[in-house]
């Protein structure tokens, strides 16, 4: 040690050099900025969490008013609770909010076509209110409305996403319908049976196809899936708008998806497992449906659940060809509106801030990214906990 | 190896038939199983060709053209109206349109500076003014060709039939218009790129940097697994979400910055926020986990020994990552990025949130201006019910699949020509 202290370090004459690590402002920055790269992808979350709670929570907790078509029948000064009002219109109950100018108030009693009310309701200003003034009723989005009932129309206050949500299942499931057996076959086939050649031409055209826009679908949709559905069952039947038509044509689109993932889990499954079962005596399609789908399953379970994922969240397909209209139908050939197909409607062309409709897509869409991210989770968990590995 | 018929031909069930009692049974089991996953493959081949020759089918065939005046009958002294000096053209327009419309026209630009082919185009599109009657398919075209004529020539007596391909020069050239036959896709395709461009320069850096951070530097802690899970979420999230956020935080909540208002871009027609800028923001938080998972599988591929030799030799973590890890990844993360911005160019639904414009015929000057993109282009004329904006939504589709062919071709490229062997 000292031997080399006294001859110092290579590059004679020079500054002696120390080998400690040095601090170096520069990779500090850098790994600084590498950090926030990584953090943002949990800012996108919070952000879309976020901004998708604070206005669903908007859209839960403000009043929506509407119009009974009633007027006040005299003035009303600031200490009366006792007001006339005229019998037309919509019916009041008692417990009810309504509105006259900006003052809020409830309904304490209903005697005829007079009323009781408590005054300065909501720390609403109590102020004086002139005859004829119109009265508005308020009412707030409850979850159980929100869940149970069936009708959506928001501009009337009718908030049942079931509606939407009923058109989102109906496509999804014949999507579904069309995608997992189709896709399940072609990646057994691919797997099992097909050449090698054969299958080093289908599977980039399969990965290809993904990549086809799905507004691609949606034209297609339109344009020939549905007048072939019409020749088939007859114009009568169904509708130029349904949801059979987007149905299929979703099936259709997450085709390559499930076959490609599948074909993966299948082609993992290591070839000593087959030879053992040819050895047993198994035929080929008793080794493909016994041996290898099982010991595939968990990649071929994840493929199915991103498929129906992917096939909740899809949304230009059902807005060309689903329909525009929420209904709560269950007939695939009647015209009825998804959830990301009114939000598509709704939000294009301007839509102001702060209004029902602005409020109710981010509730729409918070329910749909619940979904989604359930689903997606589902399936990591699938992978992760039934996972075979050879 | 085919075991089914194996199994059959030698025949190991005839002398001993007790021993194996179903054999035969379960071979034809199996023949028909793979007879039905062969047909589910054809299935799903057909459904897909189909998918390819409906729009191919939609965007070519024979139409009927009917004139509001024929071009025959403007012709001076004998010469047709496509031969016809810049001045007797401009006669004819003064002799069949409004003087109003006549001096608006001069107002855009004085006839004298205009081109002859402007001047011609004027004519055509304003006196001329021919209109789509009926339009027929590819097949039909083909295969049907004399009855197409005899139906037009009773039907339309006036109209000219020809073979109208719905894709060319002149659709690509020109912007949107409210008439399906001068309509094309300029304004689109520039909309497009310049989203896609917003999208890159803001999801690339930060897209790798994130996927540096994650291969090289990241601790394996509680909060690194929550990122790596996070954004294999994120990956999975639909895109309308990502619209509904754009809308919130881009149009609403910045709306002073995406609008230009902060940079003094005070334009009236802009000012709320629906920009280019918004729009590619939004595309590149979309395609942002994309890149950065496509990222990570490329730098992981890169050896470690790599690493080790370029520390050994006294490299920080930055050189070693800077000079050894990124060379050797960039084809991966090049091809990988290439495909997210292919999926970016073809999204409709979270640009349709964050508000692209339903009708515009300006081109897009810079980041602030309102925006159309192809698929929103394809979105609009799908919507419409006349059927002749379905053959111009069918060419404006071939000409986004041969913008996304142009780029899968150029990663495959990429990947075959720089990917190396370790």
């Amino acid at each position: 040690m000292n031997a080399a202290k006294k001859r110092g370090l290579p590059g004679e004459g020079g500054p002696s050099q120390t080998l400690r690590k040095q601090y170096r402002v520069g990779e500090t920055i850098i790994q600084g900025f590498l950090f926030i790269c990584g953090m943002l992808s949990i800012l996108i979350t919070i952000g879309i969490v976020f901004e998708l709670g604070k206005e669903s929570l908007l859209f839960f907790s403000k009043q929506q008013w509407e119009n009974t078509n009633k007027i006040i029948d005299e003035n009303i000064s600031d200490s009366m609770t006792l007001l006339a009002l005229s019998e037309s219109g919509a019916a009041l109950h008692q417990g009810g909010i309504i509105k006259i100018d900006d003052e809020i108030m409830e309904i304490a009693a209903i005697n005829g076509s007079s009323i009781t009310v408590v005054r300065g309701f909501q720390n609403s200003e109590i102020a004086t209110h002139l005859a004829g003034q119109e009265i508005y009723t308020g009412s707030r989005v409850t979850l159980k409305e929100f869940f149970t009932k069936t009708e959506w129309n928001p501009q009337i206050g009718k908030f049942g996403i079931s509606a939407l949500v009923n058109a989102t299942l109906i496509t999804s499931v014949i999507a579904i319908l069309v995608a997992i057996p189709l896709g399940l076959s072609v990646a057994i086939y691919l797997s099992e049976y097909a050449s090698d050649r054969f299958r080093e031409v289908l599977k980039p055209i399969l990965e290809l196809l993904a990549g086809i826009p799905t507004v691609v679908y949606g034209y297609f949709a339109l344009t020939f899936m549905t007048p072939l559905l019409r020749t088939i069952f007859g114009d009568g039947v169904v509708n130029i708008y349904n949801t059979a038509s987007a149905g299929i044509v979703i099936g259709i689109l997450i085709l390559p998806m499930v076959s490609s993932m599948s074909e993966d889990a299948l082609r993992a499954v290591p070839r000593s497992l087959r030879e053992a079962s040819y050895a047993l005596g198994a035929t080929k399609l008793e080794t493909a449906i016994r041996v290898v789908v099982p010991a595939a399953l968990s990649g071929i379970a994840a493929a199915f659940i991103i498929a129906i994922s992917r096939a909740i969240g899809e949304t230009m397909i059902v807005a060309i060809a689903a329909g525009a209209g929420p209904a709560f139908t269950f007939n695939p050939f009647d015209a009825a509106e998804t959830m990301t197909g009114h939000i598509v409607r709704i939000s294009g062309g301007d839509l102001s801030y702060d209004t029902v409709d602005y409020n109710s897509i981010f509730a729409i869409g918070l329910l749909l990214f619940v979904m989604t991210l359930c689903l997606n989770i589902f399936s990591q968990f699938i992978v992760r906990r039934f996972r075979e590995e050879y | 190896m085919d075991l089914e018929n194996v199994d059959s031909r030698r025949g190991i069930d005839a002398p001993e038939a007790g021993y194996h009692p179903n054999l035969k049974k379960r071979g034809r089991i199996g023949r028909l199983w793979r007879q039905i996953f062969q047909f589910a493959t054809v299935v799903s081949m057909i459904a897909l060709v189909a998918l390819v020759l409906n729009i191919v089918n939609d965007a070519f065939g024979y139409a009927a053209i009917e004139n509001e005046i024929a071009p025959e009958t403007l012709s001076v002294t004998g010469v047709s109206i496509e031969k016809l000096p810049q001045e007797d053209l401009v006669k004819i327009l003064e002799a069949n349109v409004s003087r109003g419309l006549m001096r608006r026209l001069e107002n855009d630009q004085s006839f004298i500076l205009r081109t002859r082919e402007n001047v011609y185009d004027l004519v055509i599109e304003r006196v001329v003014e021919p209109s789509v009657v009926e339009q027929w398919s590819l097949f039909e075209s083909i295969f049907k060709r004399g009855m197409i004529f005899s139906i037009a020539a009773e039907k339309y007596p006036e109209a000219e039939v020809r073979f109208e391909s719905w894709l060319d020069i002149q659709f690509i050239k020109s912007p949107q218009s409210g008439d399906a036959i001068r309509s094309g896709v300029k304004t689109a395709i520039l909309g497009s790129l310049w989203t896609i461009m917003i999208a890159f320069l803001f999801a690339f850096p930060v897209g790798v940097g994130a996927a540096i951070y994650l291969e090289e530097y990241a601790p394996d802690n509680f909060l690194n697994r929550v990122i790596r899970t996070n954004i294999n979420n994120l990956a999975g999230v639909p895109s309308i979400i990502y619209g509904i956020l754009g809308l919130a935080i881009f149009v609403r909540a910045l709306d002073t910055i995406t609008s230009g208002a902060i940079f003094g871009y005070a334009d009236a027609t802009t000012a709320n926020g629906r920009t280019i800028l918004s729009a590619g923001l939004t595309l590149g938080l979309l395609i942002m986990p994309l890149i950065i998972i496509n990222a990570q599988e490329a730098i992981r591929a890169v050896p470690n020994t790599l690493r080790q030799a370029s520390i050994g030799l006294g490299a920080t973590q930055w050189q070693t990552t800077l000079h050894h890890v990124l060379p050797s990844a960039l084809p991966g993360i090049l091809t990988g990025t290439i495909l997210a911005v292919s999926r970016a160019i073809g999204e409709t639904a979270p640009l349709v949130v964050v508000g692209a414009s339903t009708f515009i015929t300006v081109d897009p000057e810079n980041v602030f201006s309102k925006f159309t993109t192809l698929p929103i282009q394809i979105y609009q004329w799908t919507s419409r019910p006349q059927d002749v904006f379905h053959n111009i939504a069918a060419a404006a589709i071939l000409v986004l699949l041969f913008l996304l062919l142009a780029m899968n071709a150029t990663a495959i490229f990429l990947r075959n020509k720089y990917s190396r062997k370790y």
